[in-house]
């Protein structure tokens, strides 16, 4: 199902026509309306009227996270407040936390493009969805909430956490789609498991996951314990929140909606923009929201662009799953290490859990790496010996895909702080050290 | 003949090991033998307890990581050469031992075996008069 094939299917010459128009219209919104883009326009030497085509796109000036921190709360807003009616911010780990702001046009346009994205995952007027995504200032719940009703679905709000009300519900109201984050639809399916419930008595088919970066093989898993496909949805809050790209059941990378978002792969180091089918940075520019458009706006993702038409029909741009983010990407001892990396280790191994943790640390002027992986009642024996070999194997598989050698922990079930909402990869040590 | 004993993983933490004989504890599950396996970071408490399923229930439900392993006991007597005796008999007929623990009262000795053939163990020694322990005694003590 598609749920608007005049877009989803157009040709892609049609679309480029339908993305300049909005583009035009909205680097003079930029320009007139805020004083951040009119200072960046003009630094770039470009007046609204010379801008024509979205392939002028690469000779403008990026917009990154800091900007939006450095505008904090509404500095970025093209609209008065008066025509703003929703507010999200994420979690700032470090700082103030990102504000975004939208109007009624844009929480229309956030409805569409979630519902195209949960046709794709074939849900319709006939399920009943239960959110489990976080409800309030992150924009998971609200965002898939709102999408769901447009297509009509059955919305259960339940939000995150609170797993054994989640199992309930699930039993009870026969949910057959669950939206949460994927480490959280780990923890249910584990839960499930232990509270012994069958999975003949759960209606579940579909589960659309994000807001995280996750592997094909938690993808694997997920499906098993749970007994559904998993579709992978893609959003940031500075874009629009989750909807801004989806897989189709070919499950082949995520269509972009690109005739609001246009996308960029760029070179994270050189920044210039590079061709389809490269690895690189993503980069956003939004070309209809109201309240805050964003210019070029570097995500920090990594990942793949590809133009060809998918076996869905569907003619927009796919982007492969996020390998990790460029700022996620840690060195250590030189060598570039992404926590996915060890997250696709451990689930190729059939006896361990996707619980894990990196620490890494400075001792002597040398980068230090420990994991820590959870162990699973189900894979051990109280032989010290099957132990010490299960450490030795996740030792060598880690050495081997990540090029350096780490220190593995065995640690209890359920010590490594688990994820209602996102996951603790990684502790960086390293940084405080060093200040 | 075969006793189901409690095999717990412990991180090598301060008060992990007090935390679960608490619940044992407030369950009022009686500890009957007990035992631990060391390494640098991790160590496995072996133990025999009065309602073993009942305390894996209570020890899971505290998010422990529990196994039941099967083992066979077997009472040797208290004097110089008593587990001589016994362990010539199973290696006079190959039967190999995992990991063994003991421990003595009055007269006798128990001694804790795990082999990967428990089986084997049990129809040894039997075969050669020695005295095992029932699950439902041992259970008791």
């Amino acid at each position: 199902m598609i749920w608007n094939e005049f877009i989803e299917t157009a040709d892609r010459e049609k679309l480029k026509e339908i993305q300049n128009e909005r583009f035009v219209k909205m680097i003079e919104r930029m320009y007139y309306n805020v004083p951040f883009y009119r200072k960046k326009l003009t630094e770039a030497g470009i007046e609204p009227g010379d801008i024509k085509s979205i392939d002028q796109l690469k000779d403008l000036p990026f917009t990154v996270k800091d900007d939006l921190r450095d505008n904090y709360p509404f500095g970025l807003f093209t609209v008065p407040q008066n025509q703003i009616v929703r507010l999200h911010a994420s979690s700032g780990t470090t700082g103030k936390p990102t504000v975004v702001g939208y109007t009624k046009n844009d929480l229309q346009l956030w409805s569409e493009v979630v519902a195209r994205s949960l046709t794709m995952a074939g849900v319709s007027k006939e399920d009943i969805i239960q959110v489990a995504y976080g409800y309030g200032l992150f924009t998971g719940g609200l965002g898939v909430h709102y999408g769901a009703e447009k297509v009509g679905a059955s919305v259960i709000p339940i939000s995150g956490g609170n797993t054994k009300k989640q199992l309930q519900l699930m039993v009870d109201f026969g949910s057959t789609v669950i939206a949460c984050t994927p480490s959280y639809a780990a923890h249910l399916g584990e839960s499930l498991v232990a509270a012994g419930i069958d999975r003949k008595d759960i209606k579940l088919r579909s589960g659309i996951f994000g807001a995280e970066p996750w592997t094909n093989e938690l993808r694997k898993q997920v499906e098993n314990l749970l007994g559904i496909k998993a579709f992978d949805i893609y959003g940031l809050s500075e874009i629009i929140g989750p909807g801004v790209s989806m897989e189709c059941e070919h499950q082949n990378g995520m269509h972009i909606f690109e005739d609001h978002f246009i996308p960029e792969i760029i070179d994270p180091k050189t920044l210039e923009v590079l061709p389809y089918g490269e690895l690189g940075e993503l980069v956003f520019t939004t070309i209809t929201k109201e309240a805050m458009p964003l210019l070029r706006y570097r995500t920090r993702d990594l990942t793949r662009l590809h133009v060809e038409k998918c076996a869905c029909g569907r003619t927009l741009v796919r982007m492969e799953k996020c390998m990790g983010r460029s700022d996620d990407m840690l060195i250590i001892r030189g060598v570039n290490v992404f926590p996915s990396q060890v997250e696709a280790v451990l689930l190729e191994m059939s006896e361990a859990s996707p619980h894990y943790q990196l620490v890494v640390n400075r001792e002597n002027n040398l980068d230090t790496l420990e994991i820590n992986i959870e162990i699973d009642d189900q894979f051990w024996s109280d032989e010290i010996k099957t132990l010490e070999n299960l450490k030795k194997r996740f030792q060598h598989n880690i050495a081997s895909t990540l090029g350096i050698s780490a220190k593995i922990n065995l640690v209890e079930p359920n010590t490594i702080a688990r994820s209602e909402g996102k996951a603790k990869r990684v502790i960086d040590k390293r940084i405080t050290n060093i200040e | 003949m075969i006793i189901k004993q409690l095999s717990v993983f412990l991180e090598n933490k301060t008060g992990r090991l007090t935390e679960m004989t608490k619940i044992l504890s407030e369950n009022n599950i009686n500890i009957s033998a007990f035992s631990i396996a060391d390494t640098a970071d991790f160590g496995i408490v072996r133990c025999i307890v009065s309602k073993p399923d009942e305390a894996i229930k209570a020890l899971k439900e505290k998010h422990f990581s529990v196994n039941i392993t099967d083992v066979v006991c077997m009472i040797v007597p208290h004097e110089p050469g008593g587990l001589y005796k016994a362990l010539q008999i199973l290696s006079d007929n190959n039967v190999p031992v995992e990991y063994m623990y003991a421990f003595a009262f009055d007269n006798a000795a128990s001694v804790v075996i795990r082999s990967e053939s428990n089986e084997e163990v049990i129809r040894v020694l039997e075969a050669n008069q020695m005295k095992l322990v029932k699950a439902s005694d041992i259970y008791q003590i």
